[in-house]
């Protein structure tokens, strides 16, 4: 059992920056992360899109913006998730059976 | 309170940019977003450096709010345009937080920093410096503000409405899917607690929706609007975005926002919790 710490109860829920490294210490046998890259039709990187998980009941769950390198992240748990994203390039979505550990997404956005 | 007092369209901010005695806002947790771009004339606060106290998990006071808002430059005549990231959260929840200390004229940008650039409208990086003002906030109405103790008495008698996602509502995240899960507290929900996520309330640009929609969307949860409400989230800034909805656009006089939220009743010692989908019993 891990003490809270101030960090862990102060902390708010804006989205992180999507470039960052994963945070140190992330048990990786425990989380299930959601990652990729937001791409055009053309197959750029979209930075500035936003992406939303949303669950099997196609319900939201959370958003990022993603990085200059279009790049995204969540922490999620084992099972189906839609990602939908939204840009100036126009929308897309696409599912994934996550599973534990790091899962790579590719979306891609057209008008 | 009603749409027309409590909300303002993109379009019209954009043609009120210079508007004498109007002061846009823009309220996020981390406002580097602000400094890689903001609405012209926007003066930016940081939800955790200007609004919570540094020390005690508490937002500032009456004196510390009128020191920030007369350093800002914002008057107690001024009509306020808050908007921000993460679909207008914080934004909602300082919009709450000027109610409290009785700011007048305050309202909430529809859609907020997404749907501004999403519909390409221009942000600038410019430096925005207001003269100082001696602004005097009122005593706060704790009419709007739920604490622990009431939130505890209110299980299974008043409405409350847990508005996290439904895997958080459940116990199967601790906290909103773009954090990681590494929480101490329990997972799960108060009892009796309805589950309406404050998404339902907004389009995915981040607009709201129109308020037969809000209506029908509560009225199907089972929300009383007879009984006094209480809405919680995890940190009580998702939880400000419904207290919005419901107190401010569809003029529900009896509603309180839980800001301690989950972060405190899932740490509470011998409190009741609630596991799975259902509310769960008294």
């Amino acid at each position: 059992m891990t003490a809270p710490t101030a960090a862990s109860t102060t902390a708010g829920c804006a989205a992180p920056d999507q470039a960052a490294p994963l945070p140190a210490g992330l048990d990786l046998e425990r989380e299930t992360v959601i990652t990729g890259v937001v791409r055009s039709g053309a197959g750029e990187a979209v930075p500035g899109a936003y992406v939303r998980l949303l669950d099997s009941t196609g319900e939201f769950t959370a958003e990022v913006v993603t990085s200059a390198a279009g790049q995204f992240r969540f922490f999620a748990a084992p099972g189906d998730w839609t990602l939908r994203a939204l840009s100036r390039q126009g929308n897309g979505d696409t599912t994934v059976t996550a599973n534990r550990g790091i899962n790579e997404v590719a979306v891609t956005v057209t008008d | 309170m009603s749409r027309d007092t409590a909300l303002v369209s993109a379009e019209w901010a954009e043609k009120n940019l210079d508007a004498p005695g109007v002061v846009f806002v823009e309220v996020d947790e981390d406002t580097s977003a602000y400094d890689s771009g903001h609405i012209a004339g926007a003066i930016k606060l940081d939800w955790k450096t200007d609004l919570q106290d540094p020390i005690r998990r508490d937002f500032v006071n009456k004196t510390q709010f009128e020191a920030l808002l007369s350093e800002r430059g914002i008057s107690n005549d001024d009509t306020v345009i808050l908007y921000g990231g993460n679909n207008n959260w914080f934004a909602a929840y300082a919009y709450w937080y000027f109610k409290l200390y009785g700011h007048r004229d305050v309202k909430l940008l529809d859609g907020g920093r997404k749907k501004w650039e999403l519909d390409a409208r221009p942000l600038v990086t410019d430096a925005v410096t207001r003269p100082t003002t001696q602004y005097a906030a009122s005593e706060p109405d704790t009419s709007i503000r739920a604490f622990r103790d009431e939130v505890v008495d209110a299980i299974g008698t008043k409405n409350l409405v847990d508005v996290r996602s439904p895997d958080e509502y459940a116990g199967r995240l601790l906290a909103p899917a773009h954090l990681p899960q590494e929480q101490a507290q329990r997972g799960g929900h108060i009892p009796t607690a309805i589950s309406v996520p404050w998404s339902k309330a907004a389009n995915e640009d981040g607009t709201f929706k129109s308020d037969d929609e809000l209506r029908k969307i509560y009225g199907e949860a089972g929300l009383d609007d007879s009984k006094q409400t209480i809405a919680y989230c995890r940190i009580g800034e998702r939880s400000s975005h419904t207290w919005f909805v419901l107190q401010e656009l569809l003029g529900h006089r009896n509603v309180k926002n839980y800001d301690g939220s989950w972060t405190e009743y899932g740490s509470l010692v011998g409190v009741p919790v609630a596991l799975g989908d259902e509310p769960g019993e008294a």
